[in-house]
């Protein structure tokens, strides 16, 4: 998906072909996902931030196929900007703020994988630790205290700042997120948004590859009959 | 006093100058024409005190493919690929406005890149602040940080190096230079020269408005109290107009209807138009009335000063103006056509349909007059040399190496880089905190490195030799990462050029980096020159910045400057010298900047960088790691951090130990290898004519030092890291 400001779009291509699959680059003014099994909203500026991060995004012509497609049990990725624009679309619960000490900031953090009731993480390992950069100004995830707990309850938090050895404390904690959630899925499980982004992480040459676990996990899911094996759908 | 008298002074221009625009035109330029030499001939513009002496500038070269004269000079990879780089200034507005002025300094130079055609990937920035223990200098610093990450992370184009001082001779004058980098295929470059008569001139982009009024004029004065009131004469930037600039244009290269493509920066629709034509010895004209603004009543005097920033000039085949414009308009764009190219030489604008200025383009562009100024050696250089420190043998070496590491200009960057997104677009291999940046070049195994360094407290000392530190220590850093240096892009900072000692500075600067640039082999292909660089407590240090790029063959080979093997063997290549001036550590212990400037024997740096990448290129190498600010100390720390290994070190120099330890000698590089492959080292140094010395052996935890036996020094490197790494954030919070 390409809207006016994304930048990572070229990153999230060559992380699904890094994955062994084929991905081609569809621009917002488009009408039809049709022959597409999964969508990845990448991560950048969509709009220039304007108004509020993923606010006009959302909007785009595309949307509504994107929304069929979380409709219909198939992966959707939001990655940074994308996660904040699903937010904005209604796709999944909450919103993303300014970071706590209002700076953008780029830097590894450990991510602890909390459920693997979504595609991008059926292949792996639940309670795993991974190293995965965040790089943003606003993501601060928000949820009301309510909806939270039903997060929580319908294993929709799929992923937890925390430390190298999967401790999640307030000091692991990049940007002030409620209860330190790095990533939430719909509950269906089909849905994801993320702020860290693992598409930077799928080489070893550009600093490892934990963040290709996600993407083939999310080809292993397609593979293998998609939706009917999510726990919680 | 006749009424033209009192116009031309305030156009910026001197009598002389004015009478030489009359000659020329055998008539008086009318006001809007005057505005429009005002800022063509304004030193930003048209580099009338520096032209003569950049002339003496090395700047050819086997792999360069574009010098100094397009928006940005181009220089060969290989496998076909090009690198296009420069930096530039912003010094002035971020003095006023920080934020606005530093993204606007960033967008800028990412325009001057992709009008060349290329894809920018990369971008570098050299920061010079007062003390941090000022509040002015603190909002400054950041507010000017936020500024280049904002711009920079909305773009998408990663930041991946820098370099930051602090000293209180730029407090009221702070530096902001910015580079951008970007990659193209040799055939795909694209120039500023209108051609073809009767070829629509299009005006693309932002809608022009009365912000950056008279910038470049602002550019070409001191900074005053009253400067702070001269905001309307800093622009506003808009990254994701320009990111949306970027995508179109590149689109529109990929079709052949693009003859011309120019960015506005300072003077504005002035400069691009005039520049353009005169490169392509054609002339146009446009017609003011087509041209899309943003404010209402703006008057010719203001359409055609404005310095609003994210517009494009595009010189079309005829014809092809309505493809062209459905690709901005894919963008979100307009495209307007606001002119033609024309034969007659002329720079031509029409208010409706009626000439208000018509003036030979290549007189405004080039042919401002060029000036070679009186020079006079600085008295300050009589006295600075001479210091005397006292009780230096019994000092406290862990406390000085830990109050040195804490000094903002050597503690670690995090606070600053991790603002800016360093990785996007995925080919960031060298995160900053190493020598330089490497990034791979997808589809080859090709890398290229990154660097930009200068030292201005050096160039005060002896600009001759400061400058040509400067070169030796950027190419000094890619030889560190496995790179061969290919060329540089300069950025020359200066105070009052019409200032006898400002000039002697700039002169011998100059001639530094001429000298160094020649034996190093890494011609200029690019550059800016900022004066006027003083405010009423004095001028800025000669701050000449070197921005360099390299490239390494077999990305496998890209080497670090942090240890990484317990019981690795730790050399340096090059030896330590009695080199106490311009150092940190004598500003840290005296205040100021004293002493002697380091010596630069440019042939022996040359041998110690070829030893350092032969000896990379045979894979003999773990880690490298330029000496430079801080000393043997500072450097030998900060190659154990990161990876939290410690080493032990024997020492048996018979130098004083401040000197040993702290003094900034050159040409040293401090490495470390496997233990079997010490022989192969020694004897290529031997073949390479270059003195080595085994320091000692990676060791673990902690960083033990021993000078002739004794032991001066032995610290858990946890406990310099942790000083290091937050210094400057601790300063920030004060």
């Amino acid at each position: 998906m390409v809207f006016p400001g994304s930048n990572c779009d070229l990153d999230a291509y060559h992380a699904v072909i890094e994955a062994g699959e084929e991905a081609s680059y569809v621009w917002h003014m488009e009408k039809s996902l049709e022959g597409f099994d999964a969508v990845i909203l990448p991560g950048g500026f969509s709009y220039g931030d304007y108004l509020r991060c993923g606010a006009i995004a959302r909007f785009s012509p595309i949307m509504a196929s994107v929304r069929e497609m979380a409709e219909s049990g198939r992966p959707v990725l939001g990655i940074c900007n994308g996660f904040q624009i699903l937010t904005e679309a209604g796709l999944l619960p909450g919103v993303l703020l300014r970071n706590r000490d209002l700076k953008f900031i780029c830097k590894n953090v450990f991510l602890r994988v909390e459920s693997t009731a979504s595609p991008f993480t059926k292949a792996l390992e639940s309670r795993s630790v991974l190293k995965i950069p965040v790089a943003h100004g606003d993501g601060n995830y928000f949820v009301d205290g309510e909806t939270l707990w039903s997060l929580e309850e319908n294993g929709q938090v799929i992923f937890r700042y925390c430390s190298a050895d999967g401790e999640v404390a307030p000091q692991f904690n990049p940007n002030g997120s409620v209860s330190n959630i790095a990533g939430v899925s719909n509950a269906r499980g089909n849905v994801l948004g993320m702020m860290p982004h693992p598409e930077r992480v799928c080489e070893e040459i550009t600093g490892g590859t934990d963040g290709l676990l996600l993407f083939k996990s999310m080809i292993s899911f397609l593979k293998g009959g998609m939706a009917g094996e999510l726990v919680n759908s | 006093m006749s009424s033209s008298t009192l116009d031309y002074s305030l156009a910026g221009l001197s009598q002389s100058e004015f009478d030489l625009i009359c000659e020329k035109l055998c008539r008086e330029p009318n006001l809007l024409e005057l505005a429009m030499f005002g800022v063509m001939w304004s030193e930003h513009c048209s580099y009338k005190n520096s032209r003569a002496l950049l002339k003496t500038l090395p700047t050819g070269g086997n792999a360069i493919l574009q010098g100094p004269g397009e928006n940005a000079g181009i220089v060969d990879i290989g496998e076909g690929l090009a690198v296009v780089m420069k930096v530039e200034s912003h010094n002035h507005p971020s003095a006023v406005e920080p934020y606005q002025g530093a993204a606007t300094g960033v967008g800028g130079i990412i325009r001057d890149i992709f009008t060349m055609g290329a894809r920018p990937i990369a971008l570098l920035n050299s920061l010079r602040f007062g003390e941090l223990d000022k509040s002015r200098t603190r909002y400054l610093f950041e507010n000017v940080v936020k500024g280049i990450g904002d711009y920079g992370n909305c773009m998408g184009i990663p930041t991946v190096a820098g370099e930051i001082y602090f000293d209180d001779h730029y407090a009221g004058n702070p530096l902001v230079n910015a580079m951008c980098v970007g990659i193209m295929r040799h055939e795909e470059v694209k120039y500023a020269r209108a051609k073809g008569v009767g070829n629509p001139v299009m005006l693309v982009g932002a809608t022009t408005g009365r912000d950056g009024m008279g910038g470049a004029a602002f550019a070409s004065v001191e900074l005053t109290e009253q400067s702070l009131e001269r905001k309307s004469a800093v622009q506003v930037g808009d990254p994701f107009m320009e990111k949306l600039l970027l995508e179109a244009c590149i689109e529109l290269f990929k079709t052949d209807a693009v003859i011309a493509i120019q960015d506005l920066g300072a003077a504005g629709l002035t400069s691009s138009c005039c520049e353009m034509a005169s490169r392509g010895r054609s002339g146009i004209k446009i017609e003011l009335s087509c041209v899309p603004r943003r404010e209402e009543a703006m008057t010719p005097v203001e359409i055609m000063l404005s310095e609003s920033q994210e517009r494009m000039l595009v010189v079309v085949k005829r014809g092809r103006e309505k493809e062209v414009g459905s690709i901005f308009e894919k963008w979100g764009l307009s495209g307007t056509v606001i002119g033609e190219v024309t034969d007659d030489g002329l720079f031509t604008v029409l208010e409706r349909g009626k000439v208000v200025a018509s003036l030979p383009a290549r007189l405004l562009a080039d042919d401002a007059p060029v000036y070679t100024r009186e020079s006079t050696r600085p008295a300050y250089l009589e006295s600075v040399g001479l210091f005397d420190l006292h009780e230096r043998e019994d000092m406290n070496i862990k406390e000085t190496l830990i109050a040195l590491l804490a000094r903002p200009t050597i503690a670690g960057k995090e606070w600053v880089y991790s603002q800016y997104d360093h990785m996007v677009r995925t080919s960031t291999v060298t995160v900053p905190g190493s020598d330089s940046a490497v990034l791979r070049i997808r589809g080859t195994d090709r890398a290229i490195a990154l660097t930009i360094d200068g030292n201005g407290s050096y160039c005060y000392l002896d600009p001759f030799r400061g400058a040509a530190i400067a070169v030796a220590e950027a190419a000094r850093n890619l030889v560190c990462s496995g790179a061969r240096p290919l060329a540089i892009t300069d950025g020359l900072n200066f105070g009052n050029p019409e200032k006898r000692e400002i000039y002697w500075q700039f002169k011998e600067t100059i001639a530094g980096l001429a000298a160094a640039c020649n034996v190093l082999g890494t011609p200029v292909i690019s550059g800016n020159v900022s004066f006027y660089n003083e405010t009423e407590t004095g001028a800025i240090f000669p701050t000449p910045i070197v921005g360099m790029v390299g490239v390494i063959e077999d990305i496998s080979k890209v080497t670090e400057s942090f240890f990484i093997n317990e019981g690795d063997a730790i050399l340096l290549l090059g030896e330590n010298t009695h080199e106490l001036g311009g150092s940190e550590y004598l500003r840290m212990l005296t205040g100021k900047t004293i002493g002697e400037c380091p010596a630069i024997d440019l042939e022996r740096e040359k041998k110690v960088q070829r030893l350092c990448l032969e000896a990379i290129e045979r894979r003999l190498l773990n880690s490298a790691h330029d000496c430079s600010e801080g000393g043997l100390a500072v450097a030998l720390s900060e190659c154990c951090f990161g990876k939290g290994l410690g080493a032990k070190i024997e020492l048996n120099d018979t130098l004083p130990i401040d000197a040993l330890l702290f003094g900034e000698a050159q040409s040293r590089i401090v490495v470390s290898l496997d233990e079997s492959k010490l022989g192969s080292l020694l004897g290529l140094a031997g073949e390479f004519g270059v003195p080595v010395q085994v320091l000692g052996r990676v060791d673990r935890s902690e960083l033990k030092i021993d000078v002739c036996g004794r032991e001066v020094l032995s610290v858990p490197v946890g406990e310099l890291e942790a000083r290091w790494k937050g210094a400057i954030e601790c300063a920030m919070r004060s």
